[in-house]
């Protein structure tokens, strides 16, 4: 008999939903086959079977949610028949190319709720009725230690509602008339989608937040691509976008402007001197936000490379969690869509956050005539906690002047 | 010319625990020794003799004192120096072969000489005969160690006057020994020749002994030391050793206030510490500079600021301890081999062997002050230990220190009988960020001493049971 658990689902993830069991009760599975769908706060994964045999028992039904470490079910050793089957789906798996949304490395370490927990940490949970499932653990590890158990029942204490409740807020509403009751269709958001709704509200809560804007003319940029576009292609094998220009241009004006860069914590504000940057990507499932690291430290095709793979893999399903973790600045592009001008919600605990638009000609005064430039409007929103106005401002105005003369960019003017 | 992937120069705790590291981790290994013997200070003339003497003198003196009262009748015990340096050099002899043995087993491959660092990735091994010979290398770790500090304007020659390789190997008890520094090393040799007849006189500059161990502890140990018969001068120091005569005779200035006084003695040990060993490495040739201290400055991966160079132990920054040197000896290995390493400096467990032990692991109640952090105490006497009143060995306590909001472990402190061996159980949980209450509510074998550190636990929350 072998468990099928939760597997360790990365940082601050300690709960997940059931999306859907790819197989019943009685079926065959090989090692590694899929077996469930996850679906947490950031991504959606498979959690394959541990090994080959039966399946015996589901213990959690679609849509039920489950915290890291819960008992999804169990296989038993396959008899003569049942291990046939199998081996030809083992078969099937290792055939089909690309392996569908890749299960999280099987981790080495202890996942914190395998292990036991502390003597202080159970007693408090029995007293209190918290459970530590749900308290992120700052021990080794991620163990959950007394103090953080505390420190939640403290929480609990002082918020009577609990911290998942505001999705549940937003669901009540007044009944509608039985007319149009009959029309309409309640669809439960996914979890992505939840987080979604909780962080951008949190990030409204919590950031004194505040947009400026600036419009950049991006003749240098489209000539430099026109001029370069296939040996760039020919060379890196990626296409030759505009992201890349804009992390450049975000990176240098985020070493001029600190605080853009930075977040409070408590009392304390901490500067990130490692540059980080998300890019947002619309998926059909919602927005993510993948993390190109250290792009201080990348060419502009290394760059323009990280971009295409995470979209790509984006649309696929398959960003991992680690993908998505320890951004410092975030690049979003509703142009894509149209969008002309719009205020973008920072990204917690960001303090800062671009927001791209779409490029469009509109008639500028250059050196006293009137010419058709390609214009993109610039918005920067800021935490004005920690980023004084004058901080974003020239932030955005570097960002600009970075994208209107490329060369800046090569000399780090 | 031989190649290697990791070259690391000395085979002390932390080089040779390096290098085994390294070595199971599939790199070829080469190892630089400019002794006889491989172990460096610690199996040689450190640790491992020290606690050798420090065994076979407390028998001695157990069988002298303590015997009579637990009705073994074995008259006055007669001391054979030779043979108990024997039993010593024994000691030595196995751990050192040990480290040759594990070579051999992990195929690590020695050089005997001096290293010298001629660039990055090139290292020359000088023998005892001259002979030179190049060595090429991915990545070097220096774990040259310390050596004795010296005291300005005395001479050390090992025989009157001596460090504590020569306190290991003195021919005959010393009638009177002035130990010069009441540290770690000063109180173990000082106890050990104590407890086989010496006088002894401990000079400090400081006004307590023991810097950096929790006041309280240092204080309760003092007062054990000098009822075994270990006399203290503290805030004094020594300015000369006049060494003319047949007797060493030193001047020792008390702090301002108080008259200069003469102290006779047959034989001075300078312990006032150790200083970072980098002698010959070539460093000013890769262009490494030392820090004010003597130091190797190293980032937090114990990566010099030449590429491929990293150092570990004694001569870099952090408390000179063999288990401090051996951890960042497996730490560097596993960095060097691309994977995590980590050395956790709030949990360095810090022992004295004397009798009793001291033993204290993370802050002390000075730290904590110190740092503004609000804390409990618990703390718990062996004389309320079933254990220890069965002994007969009730001298000392237990002291935890807890935070006063969550109750996590910040520091235990102990003076006891075998406080060496029990620290381990405080440093796993806190290691493991455990809670006082974790340890209070963790079943602990009656009788035994660790049954104290359970009770300071409960102590933490004012709930002791036994007292």
């Amino acid at each position: 008999m072998t468990e099928i658990r939760v597997p360790t689902l990365g940082e601050s993830v300690t709960e997940a939903t059931i999306g859907k069991w790819f197989k019943q009760p009685g079926d065959a599975v090989a090692v590694d086959e899929p077996l469930v769908e996850l679906e947490t706060d950031k991504v959606t994964i498979e959690v394959p079977a541990p090994a080959a045999g039966v399946l015996s028992e589901i213990a959690v039904k679609d849509g039920e949610t489950v915290a890291v470490g819960a008992l999804l079910g169990q296989i038993n050793p396959g008899t003569g028949a049942a291990a046939k089957a199998p081996t030809e789906s083992a078969k099937a798996a290792a055939a089909a190319p690309p392996k569908p949304a890749g299960p999280p490395p099987q981790p080495p370490k202890i996942a914190a709720t395998d292990a036991p927990l502390a003597p202080s940490v159970r007693r408090l949970a029995t007293e209190s009725g918290v459970s530590p499932a749900t308290v992120a653990g700052t021990g080794k590890d991620g163990r959950v230690v007394k103090g953080d158990m505390l420190a939640a029942i403290e929480r609990a204490a002082a918020a009577p509602t609990p911290v998942s409740q505001p999705a549940a807020a937003v669901q009540v509403r007044a009944p509608s008339p039985a007319d149009d009751a009959a029309r309409e269709e309640r669809v439960r958001m996914t979890r992505l989608r939840q987080t979604i709704a909780r962080r951008l509200k949190d990030a409204q809560n919590t950031a004194a937040m505040l947009t400026t804007f600036n419009e950049v003319d991006m003749t240098a940029v489209m000539a430099l691509r026109a001029q370069y576009r296939d040996l760039f292609e020919k060379k890196h094998g990626v296409k030759f976008g505009f992201m890349g220009f804009f992390v450049r241009a975000c990176v240098q004006a985020l070493k001029e402007i600190p605080a853009v860069n930075a977040e409070i914590d408590g009392a304390d504000i901490i500067y990130k001197n490692y540059y980080h940057v998300g890019i947002a990507v619309g998926t059909d499932k919602g927005l993510v936000v993948p993390v190109v690291r250290d792009c201080d430290l990348k060419s502009l095709a290394e760059i323009e490379k990280e971009i295409a793979g995470y979209g790509r893999r984006a649309r696929d399903g398959q960003l991992k969690i680690e993908d998505m973790q320890g951004g410092t600045f975030t690049i979003t592009n509703g142009g894509i869509y149209g969008s002309l001008m719009s205020t973008p919600i920072l990204n917690a605990p960001q303090s800062g956050i671009l927001g791209m638009h779409k490029i469009q000609e509109r008639p500028m005064v250059v050196a006293g005539k009137i010419e058709a430039r390609p214009m993109m409007y610039l918005a920067v929103s800021y935490d004005h906690r920690i980023v004084d106005g004058r901080e974003a401002v020239t932030f955005l105005v570097r960002v600009k002047e970075g994208l209107e003369d490329p060369a800046r960019l090569v000399l780090d003017l | 010319m031989p190649s290697y992937d990791l070259v690391v120069i000395g085979s002390g705790p932390g080089g040779y625990v390096c290098a085994i590291r390294a070595a199971q981790l599939g790199m070829k290994v080469a190892v630089v020794e400019k002794e006889k013997t491989f172990g460096g200070t610690c199996l040689n003339i450190g640790c491992i003799p020290s606690k050798a003497m420090l065994h076979a003198s407390e028998l001695f003196d157990e069988a002298g004192h303590g015997f009579g009262k637990m009705g073994i009748k074995v008259g006055t015990p007669a001391l054979d120096l030779p043979a108990m340096m024997k039993f010593k050099d024994e000691g030595v002899d196995g751990n050192v072969k040990g480290v040759a043995f594990l070579f051999k087993k992990n195929k690590i491959e020695p050089h005997m000489g001096v290293g010298r660092i001629v660039a990055p990735g090139k290292v020359e091994v000088k023998a005892a005969d001259g002979t030179a010979m190049a060595i090429d290398t991915k990545a070097i770790v220096i774990a040259t160690g310390s050596d004795v500090a010296k005291l300005k304007g005395i001479i050390i020659d090992e025989k009157r006057i001596v460090s504590s390789t020569g306190a290991l190997v003195l021919d005959k008890v010393p009638q009177r020994l002035l130990v010069v520094g009441a540290g770690v090393i000063g109180l173990e040799l000082g106890s050990v020749w104590r407890r086989l007849g010496a006088q002894v006189t401990v000079v400090e500059f400081l006004d307590r002994i023991v810097p950096g161990i929790d006041n309280e502890l240092a204080r309760q140990f003092q007062r054990l030391l000098e009822k075994q018969g270990i006399s203290f001068k503290l805030a004094s120091k020594v300015t000369a050793i006049d060494q003319s005569g047949p007797v060493l005779r030193t001047n020792v200035e008390p702090a301002a206030g108080r008259a200069a006084l003469e102290i006779e003695a047959d034989v001075a040990l300078i312990a006032i510490g150790r200083v970072p060993y980098t002698e010959g490495l070539g460093l000013d040739a890769v262009g490494l500079k030392l820090d004010n201290r003597g130091r190797i400055p190293t980032d937090a991966h114990y990566a010099t600021a030449v590429p491929g160079l990293y150092a570990i132990g004694d001569v870099i920054a952090g408390p000179m301890l063999a288990h401090k040197a051996e951890d960042e000896g497996i730490a560097v290995a596993e960095i060097i081999a691309g994977k995590a390493g980590h050395v956790n400096y709030d949990v360095i467990p810090n022992v004295i062997y004397t009798f009793p032990e001291v033993a204290s692991v993370g802050k002390t109640e000075e730290e904590l002050k110190a740092a503004g952090i609000a804390y409990n105490v618990g703390k718990f006497p062996f004389t309320a230990n079933g254990r220890a009143k069965a002994n007969q060995q009730t001298d000392g306590f237990v002291k935890i220190l807890a935070d006063a909001k969550t109750d996590r472990v910040l520091g235990v402190h102990m003076i006891c009988t075998d406080a060496g061996n029990m620290i381990a159980e405080a440093a796993i949980a806190m290691e493991f960020g455990a809670a006082a209450e974790d340890i209070a509510r963790t079943c602990h074998a009656h009788p035994t001493l660790p049954e104290a550190v359970k009770e300071a636990a409960l102590a933490v929350d004012k709930r002791a049971i036994s007292m």
